[in-house]
């Protein structure tokens, strides 16, 4: 039987929540964490880690903006999606919540301005 | 030029602060901001963890400030961004200068300062070595990947375990930069638990807790930093040097209340917090001046910051309305033809009159508190940080006479994170003057 | 082909240069970095000494006093910031009054004017926070304090604004004789002359070597700096310096121009002539000795730390010669040198003139450089006027000095123009606050980008490999 210790990153108090793993893998007590998002978070971290990513996309007028994942995507994408995010020029003007890459690897998270730019 | 109410930063303080004095029923307001537009530092703070407690949602920066950005426009506040302002005097007089409006001379009703804070550079640190460039405080880079969008380098060492240094990490790592090591000279880190594990073990990256960087080293570029582990007393230990080749040297290194305007209107200011003195309505020793954001004391989240920032909105308008009331009275309602401006100025008594004078005081444990004074007998939520990490801890609020008039447990408290104790106002009534001394009681 | 080829511009080249471009000489001024000002000149005590220091009968003495009645002059002429502050020597035993009784002596043999020894209570009464162990003290009123850089800067943009030709980036590696001229070459390339002066600074020993004279050789000497915040500018008004040991005049704590406090430097003999690395035991001494002389210092306050070269000459004075035909030696410049640029570039034009040059003077000479505008320094109404005629003025860069777009884009198109963000800070003040440069880097890296025509990720601190980014984001590695 295993156990992890793991600190909650979806807020700033950063839980420590400990997490007992059964034999196969999946976790079989989860204690420490203060909300219900907290215990969601201990479950995927330990099943399949996801992450926001956020970066910064190129415009055509030769800046950046910054953008995120709309939704978690995971850990081990996170290489792909940013190869991804360099990949791709954003013609302006660009308007927050505008979707820059659709599906980004497949993850289903699309990449979303997070700013405008004239 | 006249107005009634200016507020000097149109970052989250300047634009919170903006909103709630427009919503207090105030209507000549000016937001003047030294960039080319709203947001402040949040315009480079590109990574997500923004705005939960205010919004119940996880924002990035920008996203978080555009939420400000929107409010303030559809109120129709006027913002003044390319503008800075060179001096505040105690008397409400502001003067700025903008590529637009040219040099401005404006008499306030009311001013709130909201300028932010600022990093401590290197020649602070007194880090021995050479010049070379790549040694940037964390929001340089940060500033310069995420606006600019130019890379500092590719071979990272992060002195300080602050947030933007913990944020920093990741963000060139993302970049394909290597970070070789992020040195906490403390024994503990300064940035939150969440960013430790997403910034930092995510990647791999090591945390050396208790070192230092003491040696920098290239004539042009930076080639590689020395390291140090140091002892109790923060001093390097001999023998531990190790040498990190590296092209770039972040420095996260702790952050100063920017507050050299407020010192030219001879406002007092906390030695320990680098801000103002203020009550709790967020009012300096100046009448009708007003301070909150990281300009008033460095603070660990965004959201805490628009809170205080609408505080101080409220607290800049009823000051306005109460001169506006005063020199109605004054003038016997012929207050034909005069703005409000120059009621503010006519008026000279124009402070509030308090009804309780109470200081309050600290213990060391417990840093500082904000405000450090108290002039109403109402509900007043005590901001504070403490001074190492304590287990266990119980903070204390007694009056002078020993009476304990608010108490707080606490399992873990460190100085990374901002707490606060609820003081209620009916527990501060009978105490017209004194003061309330904040103590931190702990197991170890 | 020149008339007249000059190495090294730092003051001392750069005061020669001004003062050759009277005349209707065509003269080049040939300096290995990317910028003027930045070797000695750059990190030394910003002190024009009174005089008192320099043995009588020495080039030292001479210079230094002469140089220091010229000084006031010369910076009115340059536009440049000069405050004749006074220095105040201070004792902290029998034995250092004794000392302060030599130097007065000497110092009024080299015609230091106005010189007195004061009591403790006269010293204190003067500078309320000397230290608690200061006994005696001596007082030069005819001390002052400039901005070296500034003085050097201005001299040069003077000098180019009469004709004189500045080559950067040209580090002299190879000096030949054909025909009677003197051909000059490395790197940057070779010019011709007549006359060669050699105002190379800690490497004007290599310079001499290259025709052959090898009399005389150079130390770097090491001299580490702690300048504090503006707020603690006010500590003292005088120069505070200790009683002199062999290892020079040792530490001092003094006002500058610009309203800091500055304190040091050290005295280390290296062998690097361009190791100008802060060590901790340096900064310690600084530290240690600056607050026996004053009390009260916040070293909470230091904004940043530096380390100056001196070059250290072997014979004890200046080194002016002429080793080889139409060459001359202005070697071993260390301190009172800054104090005697001006005076020393006088005797280099009468040696010149002693050696047959054809010093005609130009009728159309301006000896003047206007002030460089400092919005900082301006009252409202110049302000106001300085926005007005352009807006570029309303555009606060550098918010801890309060130097504006308007400043920045003066400094690069004046004479000499710089191309990194160094030569910015040392033209404008800008990164030199309280923040380092925090907040205002990324704007002098556009402003230098659009104004030099160069991607924003090319732009230098301080030229050759100091690139402040390593590449854009999707850059390839360097």
């Amino acid at each position: 039987m295993n156990t992890r210790e793991l600190t909650c990153i979806v807020c700033p108090r950063g839980c420590r929540i400990n997490v007992r793993l059964g034999d196969s893998g999946a976790p079989e007590e989860i204690t420490g964490y203060s909300c219900p998002r907290g215990l969601e978070y201990a479950k995927t971290e330990c099943t399949h880690p996801t992450r926001i990513v956020t970066s910064t996309v190129r415009t055509s007028g030769g800046g950046v903006v910054p953008v995120k994942t709309s939704a978690p995507v995971p850990k081990e994408d996170i290489t792909a999606v940013m190869t991804a995010i360099k990949s791709v020029t954003a013609p302006l003007p660009v308007h927050i919540g505008d979707v820059l890459i659709k599906n980004v690897c497949g993850t289903g998270a699309d990449i979303l301005a997070t700013d405008s730019r004239e | 030029m006249k107005c009634e109410l200016v507020i000097v930063g149109a970052g989250p303080a300047g634009m919170a602060a903006a909103v709630s004095a427009y919503d207090a029923g105030i209507r000549d307001i000016l937001l003047l901001e030294r960039g080319e537009r709203e947001g402040g530092i949040l315009l480079q703070c590109i990574h997500n963890g923004f705005g939960l407690h205010r919004f119940g949602e996880e924002l990035t920066g920008p996203e978080y400030a555009a939420r400000y950005a929107d409010m303030v426009r559809e109120r129709g506040i006027r913002v003044l961004t390319g503008t800075t302002v060179i001096s505040v005097s105690r008397d409400r007089r502001v003067t700025a200068v903008s590529r637009t409006e040219g040099y401005m001379t404006i008499e306030c009703g009311a001013v709130i300062l909201a300028m932010g804070c600022r990093e401590r550079p290197r020649g602070a640190l007194n880090i021995p070595g050479f010049r070379p460039s790549g040694v940037y405080t964390a929001g340089t880079a940060q500033k310069l990947v995420n606006i600019m969008g130019i890379m500092p380098g590719r071979e990272v060492v992060i002195l300080g375990s602050g947030d933007i240094g913990l944020i920093m990490a990741r963000r060139m790592t993302l970049e394909g930069a290597r970070v070789r090591a992020v040195c906490e000279l403390l024994p503990y880190s300064g940035g939150l638990a969440r960013n430790i594990e997403q910034c930092l073990n995510d990647f791999q990256i090591p945390l050396k807790l208790s070192h230092t960087v003491t040696g920098i080293h290239g004539r042009g570029r930076l080639s590689g930093v020395t390291i140090s582990e140091v002892d109790k007393s923060r001093r390097p230990i001999p023998g531990t040097e190790e040498y990190i080749p590296c092209d770039t040297l972040l420095l996260s290194c702790g952050l100063l209340p920017e507050n050299e305007l407020t010192k030219g209107a001879g406002i007092t200011l906390d030695r320990v917090t680098g801000g103002a003195v203020v009550d709790g309505g967020r009012q300096c020793d100046a009448p009708g001046i007003f301070a909150c954001g990281n300009v008033l004391h460095v603070h660990d989240l965004v959201d805490y910051v628009s809170e205080e920032a609408a505080l101080a909105g409220e607290s800049a308008a009823e000051f306005i309305k109460s001169t506006r009331k005063k020199a109605e009275k004054s003038a016997g309602k012929a207050i034909g033809g005069r703005t409000t401006g120059e009621i503010a100025n006519d008026a000279k008594a124009d402070e509030i009159p308090p009804d309780v004078d109470i200081k309050i005081t600290t213990d060391g444990r417990v840093r500082y508190t904000v405000p450090q004074r108290l002039r109403r007998a109402e509900d007043v939520r005590l901001y504070f940080r403490v001074s190492d990490v304590f287990r266990g801890a119980t903070v204390l609020a007694t009056l002078s006479d020993g009476r304990v008039i608010a108490k707080k447990k606490a399992l873990h408290l460190a100085p990374g994170e901002m707490e606060t104790l609820l003081l209620k106002g009916k527990d501060l009534a009978g105490v017209s003057s004194g003061e309330i001394k904040i103590t931190l009681e702990a197991e170890e | 082909m020149y008339d007249i080829a000059i190495i090294g511009a730092g003051v001392v080249g750069g005061m020669l240069a001004r003062e050759l471009s009277r005349y209707t000489i065509k003269t080049v001024l040939l300096e290995r970095a990317e910028d003027v000002a930045v070797g000695a000149t750059k990190a030394n005590s910003a002190i024009v000494h009174a005089g008192f220091d320099a043995l009588p009968g020495t080039l030292k003495a001479r210079f230094n006093v002469e140089g220091s009645r010229m000084m006031e002059g010369v910076c009115r002429d340059l536009g440049v910031k000069y405050q004749r502050n006074g220095s105040l020597v201070v004792g902290f035993s029998d034995d250092d009054l004794e000392t302060l009784r030599e130097l007065l002596a000497r110092g009024e043999k080299n015609g230091v004017p106005g010189m007195r020894l004061l009591t403790e209570k006269e010293a204190r009464g003067l500078e309320p926070n000397l230290g608690d162990g200061v006994k005696c003290a001596l007082l030069a009123p005819s001390g002052a304090i400039l901005c070296p850089y500034e003085l050097c800067i201005s001299a040069v943009g003077c000098a180019m604004d009469n004709g004189v030709t500045l080559r950067l980036s040209f580090p002299v590696e190879k000096i030949e004789k054909c025909g009677g001229v003197y051909e000059l070459s490395g790197r940057g390339g070779s010019v011709s002359a007549r006359y060669v002066i050699n105002c190379a600074g800690v490497y004007s020993d290599d310079i001499a070597a290259m025709v052959g004279d090898e009399s005389f050789h150079i130390t770097p000497r090491r001299g580490e700096y702690m300048l504090l915040d503006r707020e603690c500018g006010g500590l003292v008004s005088h120069t505070i310096f200790r009683c002199p040991s062999k290892m020079g005049k040792g530490i001092l704590v003094s006002p500058t121009v610009d309203g800091n406090l500055l304190l040091g430097p050290t005295a280390e003999d290296i062998k690097d002539k361009e190791d100008t690395s802060t060590t901790a035991e340096g900064l310690a001494t600084v530290r240690r000795s600056a607050t026996e002389q004053v009390s009260k210092i916040d070293f909470s306050k230091v904004i940043t730390s530096f380390a100056g070269l001196r070059a250290k000459g072997d014979t004890g004075d200046f080194i002016i010669n002429s080793p080889a035909e139409s060459f001359i030696n202005v070697a071993g410049i260390e301190s009172p040198g800054l104090t005697s640029a001006p005076a020393i570039a006088k005797y280099v034009v009468e040696f010149l003139r002693d050696m047959g040059a054809e010093l005609a003077e130009k009728p159309d000479y301006n000896p003047k450089r206007a002030p460089m505008p400092h919005f900082r320094d301006m009252t409202e109404e110049e302000r106001r006027e300085a926005i007005a005629r352009d807006p570029a003025f309303a555009r606060v860069i550098c918010r801890c000095e309060t130097v504006t777009e308007g400043e920045i884009l003066e400094a690069i198109r004046r004479n000499p123009r710089p191309s990194d963000v160094d030569g910015i800070k040392r033209r404008t003040r800008s990164t030199m606050g309280r923040c380092q440069g925090g907040f205002c880097t990324p704007y002098i890296v556009e402003i230098l980008a659009r104004e030099l025509g160069i991607p924003e990720d090319q732009v230098t601190k301080s030229g050759g490999s100091s690139r402040i980014a390593a590449d854009d984001l999707r850059g390839t590695e360097k």
